[in-house]
């Protein structure tokens, strides 16, 4: 081999492993803390390490303190996901199949509160509804700021699978062998877009779980989510604690992510709040 | 039941639900925004009152230097990663991508952990040179929190658009005597540029709107949705809050309609 | 140096080059071919033979299992990366860099080798007239016509004066009446370069009309090398006999110096022995005849006007219908009883073929 060719091996060796090692490094920065805030959430004394020993704790003193808030985070989640189906499978469906700039407009509109900060809109929903006591005091309240935030991403994975399965030409061949448009809708539409409402209604749980940036506005010390306790927890409990906390978030939302990821490959979640 | 009948009852209750929680609300807002004692003239106050301009322009420094920085590790990191197959790459990119679904509160909480009092590297440099480093309360450490939520989702997006990349312009370059050095810079950069917009609009937005970080981290340092907080919740200035939520959220929209304008066209306008 | 200048590249030598992909296709048996200075092969074959991948290791794009080795004028360049081995190569799908005009392209190689921007201004206006594209120097790609653009991918491999040119398919792209179009103008640009050049290729008559020499290959061995007219009429196997045009095979005993056939007998030539035997006869070298005195007759089943000719189906001569071509002043129906004249030096016994 000429000595040009031996070089060319070693540079691009070389360029391998440093991009290799910053990558890796890259990876640290994100991963450490993570890991090392499940550990803490599971030793006796973090400052000590995991010598002072394993305990499961912090994450029984977790439970009692903020259960209410897991159930609620839970609640509003699915509710959230409710709603999103109800309202948005359908509007999916009519905007695919009108088109036109109308369409254009609505899916404009739906995708605005992804741009604008969730302080924004729970601020607007705030000065519109806090009059109302009961609505205000309820974790309904809560959901209404969820459901604004999510339903963009529900809207947009169905009408992906409807452009991809060409769910127009299904359509018109179910309507061409006489069925209504409800009865299309139900054994045509729906059916066919499965993996879409299955990919969108997974991000809506998990961006629901995860939301804080609006909630943090809107709930009331009775109406907690699990985030909005996280941020407490941080505050005023001690670190084993609040990584015991976290710990519990990390266990909810790693299968969901997964479950993202082996469904639609790249480019899940987009979009979320910080 | 006609075709657009049926289409219309699909879209109404959406129709209904998102101008009633978020059309009406948002003029609301816009409106709000003018019953201070300034009027009108709070939505100026953004960009003369000293304190608030102060404060937009280091949400916008510390949002650009966020999004720079993002996408140079990002493309680094992620052109690695889509070029080359080895064992445990897919567990790298699953790594990388895993803090997306984080609240910003929880990134929060990463950077304390990380370099805050009780912190890895306060630990590491107190063994190594005998002198702590505590950045998490500081710019710095806002800086770190923000570069820990955009670079996962920043790398998913520069990682499907090198995937779309030719390989045979690539070819093409290396035939006519480019070294790995030029066809970086003269193919694959320069395609990529739709990308890089397109992602850099998103984070640098994400950034500009970022809320649940700076809280955790309690900075002494504003940002505008820190700003917008307080102004709420604990000066009870409802217009001048309502005024800056509203220019915020301008930002943010202008900056996202730029990225999607962008990455509509299909040819990089370089060179 | 102008573009015509006698500076024909150097000679390539492919030395027991086998290549298995990494997922396990064997793409390539071991393989060694010769090509001469000034010389331009053509690589012909169906697409999965082996032919693109022969290119690209020649370019340097793959490497050659082990054992392989590529040599430029007798010098081993296996081991060097295609930045280093000054191939000129045109990409089947071009390969224009987007972000830079027609001329930026064109000038690529050169402003890599640190020419001085005037000296590349002047090449680049000698290869921008060499090529037909004068005033689209300034030009973005995608402004460019399928054409256009092949003409630009040429221009930038040659502007670098290549030792080797390398063209991967580079008229599949267009459509079929540019394509004869331009295979013309690539013939003479081809010629009057006169570099060593290795074109890959399926369809046959580009095959032909550009190669000096033609290599058909099949699912990654070669199975014949020769000259256009040495591989049209003098096919080693049934199979490069069908890809090369269109052929009838006829596979019949050979008594006494001609093949009995259904429709009567047909004539070899000298020295062919009795037994089985396969025969390749192409359709133009088929006459129709009056049916008194023709040793071989059959009947027309269907006329197929393709615009310069005719083409018939004659069933009852062999045991399978024989295509035939005519022209179109002779008159023929479907249902004429017609007797088939075929020079017994047009018919190619096929060797080893026989079942």
């Amino acid at each position: 081999m000429t000595k040009l060719a031996l070089w060319t091996r070693w540079r691009d060796r070389l360029i391998f492993a440093a991009q290799l090692a910053f990558t890796l490094l890259v990876a640290a920065f994100l991963i450490v803390p993570a890991a090392l805030s499940m550990m803490a959430g599971a030793t006796v004394n973090y400052f000590r390490g995991i010598r002072s020993g394993v305990t499961l704790d912090w994450i029984v003193q977790v439970w009692g303190l903020y259960a209410d808030t897991i159930a609620r985070s839970f609640l509003i989640a699915f509710a959230a996901l409710a709603v999103t189906l109800i309202i948005g499978v359908p509007a999916a469906y009519a905007l695919y199949v009108r088109g036109g700039r109308l369409a254009r407009v609505v899916e404009e509109i739906i995708t605005l509160p992804l741009a604008i900060p969730g302080l924004a809109i729970a601020l607007a929903l705030l000065l519109s509804y806090g009059g109302f006591s009961d609505f205000r005091r309820s974790w309904l309240f809560i959901l209404t700021g969820h459901v604004i935030f999510t339903l963009p991403f529900m809207v947009r994975s169905v009408i992906a699978i409807f452009a991809a399965t060409d769910v127009k030409t299904l359509d018109e061949g179910a309507a061409s062998l006489g069925a209504s448009p409800w009865r299309r809708f139900r054994d045509v539409i729906v059916p066919n877009a499965r993996p879409g409402i299955l990919a969108g209604s997974l991000m809506v749980v998990t961006l629901s779980l995860g939301e804080f940036n609006l909630t943090w506005m809107l709930h009331t010390p009775l109406t907690k989510t699990l985030p909005v306790g996280l941020a407490d927890s941080y505050a005023s409990m001690r670190l084993e604690v609040a990584s015991a906390y976290t710990l519990v978030f990390f266990v909810m939302i790693i299968p969901l992510l997964i479950a993202m990821q082996m469904l639609a490959g790249w480019g899940a979640v987009q979009g979320s709040r910080r | 039941m006609r075709l657009n009948t049926f289409l219309t009852l699909c879209l109404v209750p959406l129709v209904a639900v998102v101008i009633s929680f978020f059309v009406l609300p948002m003029a609301r807002l816009v409106a709000v925004g003018t019953t201070g004692p300034t009027g009108v003239s709070a939505y100026a106050a953004i960009l003369l009152e000293p304190r608030y301009r102060e404060t937009l322009i280091s949400t916008i420094v510390l949002s650009a230097v966020t999004t720079a920085t993002t996408l140079a590790i990002a493309t680094i990191a992620g052109l690695f990663l889509q070029r080359h197959r080895f064992p445990g790459r897919t567990v790298l990119v699953a790594l990388l991508t895993f803090p997306l679904a984080f609240p910003g509160v929880v990134v929060g909480f990463m950077i304390i952990l990380l370099a805050g009092r009780q912190g890895l590297i306060g630990d590491i440099t107190l063994a190594l040179f005998g002198d702590k480093q505590v950045w998490a309360y500081s710019m710095q450490g806002l800086f770190l929190g923000y570069l820990y939520f955009s670079i996962p989702r920043v790398i998913l997006t520069i990682m499907a658009a090198v995937e779309k990349l030719d390989p045979s312009l690539e070819e093409a370059a290396r035939a006519l005597g480019a070294g790995p050095w030029a066809v970086m810079r003269d193919v694959v950069l320069p395609a990529l540029i739709p990308a890089f917009v397109a992602s850099g609009a998103i984070a640098f937005a994400t950034a500009m709107g970022a809320f649940g970080t700076a809280f955790t981290l309690a900075t002494d340092i504003d940002v505008l949705p820190m700003l917008i907080y307080t102004e709420f919740t604990l000066s009870a200035n409802v217009a001048m809050a309502a005024a800056l939520s509203v220019g915020l959220g301008l930002v943010a929209w202008a900056m996202l309609a730029l990225a999607r304008s962008l990455a509509g066209n299909t040819v990089a306008a370089a060179g | 140096m102008s573009p015509g200048a006698p500076d024909h590249g150097v000679s390539v030598r492919i030395d027991s080059c086998a290549k298995t992909f990494a997922d396990g296709t064997r793409a390539l048996d071991p393989l060694t071919l010769g090509i001469a200075r000034g010389e331009t092969v053509v690589l012909l074959g169906p697409s999965g033979c082996g032919k693109t991948t022969i290119l690209r290791i020649i370019a340097g794009l793959e490497q050659p299992d082990r054992g392989g080795r590529v040599m430029f004028n007798d010098a081993d360049v296996t081991h060097l990366p295609i930045e280093r081995r000054n191939v000129g190569m045109v990409f089947q799908s071009y390969a224009l860099f987007p972000n830079m005009n027609v001329a930026d392209n064109i000038g690529y190689g050169l402003r890599i080798r640190g020419v001085a921007a005037a000296e590349r201004r002047a090449r680049v206006a000698e290869l921008v007239a060499l090529t037909g594209i004068e005033g689209l120097e300034h030009r973005r790609i995608d402004q460019l016509s399928g054409g256009q653009r092949q003409r630009v991918a040429l221009a930038r491999a040659v502007a670098v004066r290549p030792s080797v040119l390398l063209l991967d398919e580079p008229l599949t792209a267009l459509d079929a009446a540019l394509r004869e179009r331009l295979r013309g103008e690539l013939d003479r640009l081809l010629r009057m370069l006169g570099i060593t050049t290795i074109y890959v290729t399926h369809d046959q008559a580009e095959a032909m009309a550009l190669g000096d020499r033609v290599v058909v290959m099949r699912k990654g061995a070669i199975a014949q090398i020769g000259t256009p007219r040495e591989v049209y009429f003098a096919p080693a196997s049934r199979f490069v006999a069908e890809f090369i045009g269109a052929a009838n095979i006829v596979e019949a005993d050979c008594v006494a110096g001609a093949l009995v056939l259904p429709g009567g007998k047909l004539p070899l030539a000298n020295g062919a022995a009795n037994g089985r035997a396969v025969a390749m006869i192409r359709p133009e070298a088929i006459a129709i005849a009056p049916r008194e005195g023709a040793s071989l007759a059959g009947q027309v089943d269907s006329v197929s006007f393709t615009g310069d000719r005719q083409r018939l189906s004659v069933s009852g001569a062999a045991s399978r219908p024989l295509m035939v071509d005519v022209p179109n002043a002779i008159a023929v129906k479907a249902g004429d009883r017609v007797g088939l004249a075929i020079d017994p030096a047009a018919v190619r016994l096929l060797p080893g073929e026989a079942s």
